[in-house]
Order: structure tokens, then C-alpha cells, then sequence
């Protein structure tokens, strides 16, 4: 069964680059908060699957936790802070840019 | 209980697979943010229970059902916080007037 965790966490690692690709080139900065959301899920489940795979359960179950909330807790501090704001939408500072020149 | 929670892990990964997918092919920030948004919270809700349930496959002593029941407290925190997570992504999307994306009109 172990073997069986390692292959999973392994697919999820491939799924994190799959969602790292459109956290590099997502249009608008909602695009990359939802990409490092998304990465951040599948980070809680892979340390637990860690904790399963070195038998460390109850310590890997900690920081898990840690980082599900943590991640929660950024992507509302990310909201909030690019709510009402121009340079969400792609190309913004580049068009600002090139009006002051 | 073993083959259940494998069921339940596989079933887990290929909702974060289809998430994944909806997240690198859908034309739009609000369709790629209903896509991530439920296939992320239940694929964790399903491998976390499986998690959950692989640990009780030696016996139900007492550390074994403390260690499940911290896993579900993730898978249940999981569960809360995301959808709250993509609803406030959303309202902050729709505050800077992101376009929603429309079929293009084919020419005829």
C-alpha cells in the first residue's frame, strides 16, 4: 500500500506542474491566485500521503493542517487585496507604461 | 477497508485530474474558477477520507482514532474553506469588471 501512496503523490506532483503552468501564464492575476490555490490543496494532500508513506502520521497530519490553513488564508488576503484595483486585468501596467513614455 | 480507501483515493485523484484539466482548458477566469473550485474540495474530501479509512485497517485503538479523526478535521476545514476561498476570488473579479467570456458569433 505504500507504493500505492507513492504513485498517487507522484501523480499529484505532476498535477501541481500542470496547475504551475497556468499560475506562469495566466492573463490576469485572478488566474495565478486560483493556480496557487489549487497547488495549495493538492500540497495539504500530499504531505499527508507523506505522513502514510514514513509512517509519521500524526506529525505530517500537523503541518498539513498548518498549511491548509495558511493557504486559506492567503487566498483571502489575496482577494481582498486585488479587489477594486485596474492592475488585475492583463496588460494593465504595460499599456500605464507605455502612456508615461 | 483497505480496497475502499483505495477506491476512494483513485476516485480523489481523478477529480483533481479533471480539475486540473478544467484549470489549463477553459477560455475564461470564471469558468476556470468553477472548475478548480469543486473538483479541488471534494477530490481532498475523497482521498482525505480514504486516508482516513486506511489508517483504521489494523484495529480501532485509540491512537489510530485520533490520528482519523484529525485527518477528517482537515478534510472538513477543507471543505469550508474553499468554497469560501473561491467565493471571495470571485466577488473580487467581478468588482474589477472582469468580462465574462461569450461564444463568438459565427459568421454565416
Amino acid at each position: 500500500m505504500e507504493s500505492f501512496f507513492i504513485y498517487i503523490a507522484m501523480f499529484l506532483c505532476l498535477l501541481v506542474m500542470l496547475a504551475l503552468y497556468r499560475g506562469i501564464i495566466g492573463p490576469t492575476v485572478l488566474d495565478r491566485i486560483i493556480s496557487i490555490s489549487a497547488i495549495g490543496t493538492k500540497t495539504t494532500i500530499i504531505l499527508a500521503l507523506m505522513g502514510f508513506i514514513y509512517k509519521r502520521s500524526d506529525m505530517f497530519l500537523d503541518i498539513a493542517l498548518a498549511y491548509a490553513l495558511l493557504n486559506f488564508i492567503a487566498t483571502i488576503a489575496a482577494a481582498k487585496f486585488f479587489r477594486r484595483r485596474k492592475s488585475i486585468l492583463p496588460g494593465a501596467k504595460y499599456i500605464k507604461y507605455k502612456g508615461v513614455e | 477497508m483497505s480496497v475502499l480507501a483505495a477506491i476512494l483515493i483513485v476516485t480523489g485523484v481523478f477529480f483533481f485530474t479533471t480539475a486540473t484539466i478544467g484549470l489549463l482548458r477553459f477560455p475564461d477566469f470564471y469558468t476556470r474558477m468553477h472548475a478548480t473550485g469543486k473538483g479541488d474540495t471534494l477530490g481532498a474530501f475523497l482521498i482525505l477520507t480514504g486516508l482516513a479509512l486506511y489508517n483504521l485497517h489494523h484495529g480501532f485503538s485509540v491512537d489510530a482514532i485520533l490520528v482519523s479523526i484529525k485527518v477528517m478535521f482537515i478534510a472538513l476545514f477543507i471543505f469550508i474553506a474553499n468554497p469560501t476561498a473561491t467565493h471571495a476570488i470571485t466577488k473580487a473579479g467581478l468588482d474589477c469588471n472582469v468580462k465574462p467570456w461569450e461564444k463568438k458569433e459565427t459568421s454565416r
